[in-house]
């Protein structure tokens, strides 16, 4: 009896599987692993330690860069999130009209456009407003962290909403609701989950940023990425290892948040 | 007592000033149409469309999908305005209103329960959002559970109730905040058969027991014919007949109303005289018989007739207004259909209930005379 075309039960799979798993992982875990080296090398191990963590605690750059990536992400990830909001909103919560399709293209540009464009046309611009203004602040990274999360942030919440049955809405209404008590007692409970995923995407997004971020600071404005580029055209020591791990952990946590809360309720 | 009407005929069917007559209808609808998009491509979903629907009644819309049924619906909740003509709430035109400021709730066909929300805050929007005070709210509340026998599952969310139990939700949510007219657009119809009986009970239950104006959209005539106190009949845009279930069922207008309701038998037929509301009939299958005619419908020349299939009896060849030749039998248990072949070659069916005593009606082939109960023939306007 012919049986389905199955991909598990073709030969070599399994083998071709777990070289990619190897392909993807192997480099993180040696990353982590060196992380703990009690050595300066990247090669060498020399025992178990935590020095480097130490190091890169007291480390007075890195806690400058650390703030200012904190700061940067959670504005740009608020901004870029109450922006997305209304774009979704805006999107999905209206008749169709035209042009509703160029407006979604749009919105989503920052995914199409090369980041390295972006860099270049953000740095074109605003060194046209710095020399105008001649305000030097951490306002132009903040600007453009928020550009490019916008879609980032709008995918999810556009996901949601759509999901969302509109009726409910219309019940508000039927029931008494004004727009804006409909809005806030349905709509927004509804679509929070979606806001919240937004957030959290956008904020992972601006924080390990590399390429706008170059171009866009002024002197002095190191976020954690790039003062990490910084140090690897210097000196090289598993204090990059650890900084690294950190902000991995970081990451994976507020992605899997991210699943947690978009997962659909069974 | 006959508050409904359609416009043509409104002025005949109140003829005197009675006080019922002189009361505001609770919905009035006033000559309103409704299109959808522009010049040559526009639906005109409603066309010309007047009822008047009283208070303290149970009222449906009944018509074929695509009528506009819910289209009527989204006009009197304030989901969409009409193109032209007016809506009035006791009296009230409530046209361009939007649906928050119109005393007017919806049972809608989804449910539309906020997912976010226990049962007892679904039912508790309504009053919420019109600001009346925690007590009050709770009493309510209380009541509205009681009414639909929904307390023990209070404090379930909505999706964690069957879908019987959030249809009895969604009625008492719709109900909470007391309005004026309530409207229910085909609401058994996600239910099961079992569940869809029991649910017709329970809604004529609540009309009568609230006092609150039902309006009832439905494509199914035996659910029209069981719970309405009135039924209007919609084709295309257009409400063709408004009355009690027994008059729309015993006296269509049309034959579009005639067909739509129950079986029916059409005879062809000519008119040799009217006048008084009745005429009388050259039948084409052969006989002569007198017709009652409605309202507004011109007995001349050809024209068609229709009558029950239980109106009619058989009796012996010779006898009655017709004579056929049995040209088949179904048995149904409480009463058996036959058919009979008229001289026309036109078929004509009859209902026979079935007793011990009768005997079975005369088999295939069999030669049989028809008669008419008085009154039951009528002649339809095509
Ligand atoms: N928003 C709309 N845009 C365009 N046409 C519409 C719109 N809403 C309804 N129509 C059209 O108006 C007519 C009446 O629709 P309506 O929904 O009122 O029918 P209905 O009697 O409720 O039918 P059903 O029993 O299938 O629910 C249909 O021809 C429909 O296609
Ligand atoms: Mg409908």
């Amino acid at each position: 009896m012919a049986r389905a075309f199955e991909v598990r039960r073709q030969r070599g799979f399994v083998t071709v599987a777990i070289l990619c798993f190897i392909a993807l992982y192997a480099p993180m875990v040696t990353l982590v692993a060196y992380s703990f080296n009690a050595g300066s090398s990247l090669a060498l191990w020399e025992g178990f330690s935590l020095r480097w963590y130490g190091a890169a605690w007291e480390n007075e750059a890195v806690q400058e860069a650390t703030i200012r990536s904190v700061v940067v992400a959670v504005s740009a990830s608020v901004l870029a999130t109450a922006i997305a909001t209304m774009a979704a909103l805006g999107t999905t919560r209206v008749p169709h009209y035209r042009g509703l399709t160029a407006v979604y293209a749009l919105i989503n540009q920052p995914l199409m456009v090369p980041e390295i464009v972006t860099g270049v046309a953000l740095l074109v611009v605003f060194a046209i407003v710095k020399e105008a203004t001649g305000y030097h602040g951490l306002f132009y990274l903040i600007a453009a962290h928020t550009a490019f999360c916008i879609p980032f942030a709008y995918l999810p919440i556009r996901a949601r909403l759509q999901g969302m049955d509109s009726r409910l809405e219309a019940a508000a209404a039927d029931l008494y609701a004004s727009p804006w008590a409909a809005f806030r007692h349905v709509t927004l409970p509804l679509m929070f989950p979606g806001i919240i995923a937004g957030a959290m995407l956008a904020f992972v997004i601006s924080l390990d940023d590399v390429v706008i971020t170059e171009f866009v600071k002024s002197a002095g404005q190191d976020t954690l990425p790039t003062y990490m580029l910084g140090q690897l055209r210097r000196v090289v020591t598993p204090e990059i290892n650890a900084i690294s791990t950190v902000l991995l952990a970081i990451s994976v946590a507020i992605v899997s948040i991210f699943f947690l809360v978009t997962r659909k309720r069974t | 007592m006959d508050q409904d009407s359609i416009s043509p005929a409104r002025a005949a069917e109140t003829p005197q000033e009675t006080p019922a007559a002189q009361a505001v209808p609770a919905i009035d609808v006033l000559n309103v149409s409704k299109l959808f998009g522009e010049g040559q491509s526009a639906v005109r979903a409603l066309d010309d469309v007047s009822v008047a629907i009283g208070e303290n009644a149970f009222f449906t819309l009944l018509g074929p999908s695509g009528c506009g049924k819910t289209t009527l619906l989204r006009l009197i909740a304030g989901f969409d305005h009409p193109s032209a003509g007016q809506i009035l709430l006791r009296g009230e035109d409530i046209s361009e209103l939007p649906p928050n400021q119109r005393s007017v709730n919806t049972v809608f066909q989804s449910y539309a329960l906020f997912p976010h929300m226990t049962v007892r805050q679904n039912i508790g929007f309504g009053p919420k959002m019109l600001g009346w005070d925690k007590a009050r709210i709770d009493r309510t509340v209380t009541d509205m559970l009681a009414l639909v026998r929904m307390e023990a599952l209070a404090d379930r969310r909505t999706d964690q109730i069957s879908g019987g139990q959030q249809q009895r939700v969604a009625l008492a949510r719709a109900l909470a905040p007391r309005p004026k007219v309530l409207l229910l657009d085909e609401p058994l119809s996600a239910l099961d058969y079992k569940l869809r009986k029991e649910m017709q009970t329970e809604l004529k239950r609540l009309q009568h027991e609230t006092g609150i104006t039902f309006i009832f959209v439905t494509h199914d005539q035996e659910e029209a014919l069981t719970m309405s106190d009135r039924i209007a009949v919609m084709s295309a845009g257009r409400i063709l007949q408004i009355g009690s279930p027994r008059e729309i069922y015993l006296h269509p207008r049309e034959r579009f109303v005639a067909d739509f309701i129950g079986d029916t038998n059409f005879l062809a037929a000519e008119v040799i005289e009217a006048g008084g509301g009745m005429a009388r009939l050259r039948l084409a299958g052969g006989g002569e018989a007198e017709a009652t005619v409605p309202e507004g419908v011109a007995a001349t020349g050809r024209v068609t007739a229709s009558v029950r299939p239980e109106q009619a009896r058989l009796v012996a060849p010779g006898q009655g207004a017709l004579t056929g030749r049995v040209a088949g039998r179904v048995y149904f248990g409480t009463d058996t259909l036959v058919t009979l072949r008229l001289a026309d070659d036109s078929a004509f069916t009859l209902r026979v209930q079935n007793s011990l005593t009768d005997g079975e009606p005369p088999g295939e082939g069999a030669e049989a005379g028809i008669a008419l109960a008085p009154g039951a023939l009528q002649v339809l306007r095509d």
